[in-house]
């Protein structure tokens, strides 16, 4: 399903479509994380992909209207620099552990501590606000911070864009 | 969309449940899933959703540019202070456990403090982002 919806996004030239689906997508995606047991992911993503950026994208939609441009030049160099990228990544991916595998290294160097320690260091009982908020306190700080420059920064560029409509 | 009455009864019952589950996430963030980022995308969804029922105009009366534009930058300096607050306290920056005098206890008070500093970034963030693109579309046709 999730494939058929991207198929949809790549084909479409509406762009009002390509946004609703791109929030279907999102949801999609949500549901997948449920069924992988990162419940806090999902809600991110359903909130976020599905409701802001939706929301943020028609916005810009209505700026700048909806129909897709067509392309200046034929799409066969973007294609293969694409193409290449995939085999490489699939290409990765052989070298990665089996899914869920218990002895992976990722599960066997701080990944126990948190599971078995987060509760009795920080007595919270979700570990992975534990996790964020305490064990990777300064990771969550950059990324506040981050979404803080963000903000400033399309503050900076719509506002003066404004201020010049104003003085003509 | 103004007028349309079905909109804006289900809007005006739906908002305040909208806004009561921000809080909820992000409080409860320590027991379920959930925490500052979810809470702030959610909150500023609910005041976006008033935004596109009952106009721009009537949100930004509700949630006005200046304290929006100061939850921006005051959410960063909770989170920040917290960590100051661990240094002034005699530990390192960050550091949770000499916030109360159990250190399991400090680490809770910590983790609070932290999400509620993500949580307004974020929602102000998001609203403000908002804002700004829907007031220069609101802008461009009148002129």
């Amino acid at each position: 399903m999730m494939a058929a919806t991207v198929l949809a996004i790549v084909l479409q030239r509406n762009l009002f479509s390509v946004v609703v689906l791109g929030g279907i997508y999102s949801f999609l995606m949500a549901t997948v994380l449920v069924a992988l047991d990162a419940v806090d992911v999902a809600m991110t993503e359903a909130s976020v992909g599905a409701g802001i950026s939706t929301v943020l994208l028609l916005g810009a939609l209505y700026l700048c209207g909806g129909e897709e441009a067509k392309p200046l030049h034929r799409p066969w160099l973007p294609l293969a620099v694409a193409l290449v990228i995939v085999a490489a990544l699939v290409y990765g991916t052989l070298g990665l552990p089996a899914f869920s595998d218990p002895l992976a290294p990722i599960h066997v160097h701080v990944v126990p501590r948190y599971l078995n320690q987060a509760m009795k260091e920080t007595g919270v009982p979700n570990v992975v606000t534990a996790v964020l908020a305490s064990y990777r306190g300064y990771d969550t700080l950059g990324e506040t911070i981050v979404v803080f420059t963000a903000g400033i920064g399309v503050i900076a560029l719509l506002r003066r864009v404004r201020r010049g409509e104003g003085k003509q | 969309m103004r007028r349309e009455p079905v909109l804006r009864v289900v809007g005006k019952l739906l908002i305040p449940y909208m806004l009561l589950f921000a809080l909820y996430v992000q409080f409860h963030g320590d027991f379920g899933p959930g925490g500052g980022f979810q809470a702030g995308v959610i909150a500023a969804a609910a005041v976006i959703f008033y935004a596109l029922i009952f106009g721009l105009p009537a949100a930004r009366r509700l949630a006005p540019d200046a304290v929006v534009e100061s939850m921006v930058a005051l959410g960063v300096l909770i989170y920040a202070g917290v960590g100051v607050a661990g240094i002034v306290l005699g530990g390192n920056y960050l550091d949770y456990f000499v916030l109360d005098r159990d250190p399991v206890a400090g680490q809770h008070r910590g983790i609070f403090w932290v999400e509620a500093g993500v949580g307004v970034t974020v929602s102000g963030v998001m609203l403000k982002i908002f804002y700004m693109f829907a007031g220069r579309g609101r802008a461009q046709p009148r002129e």
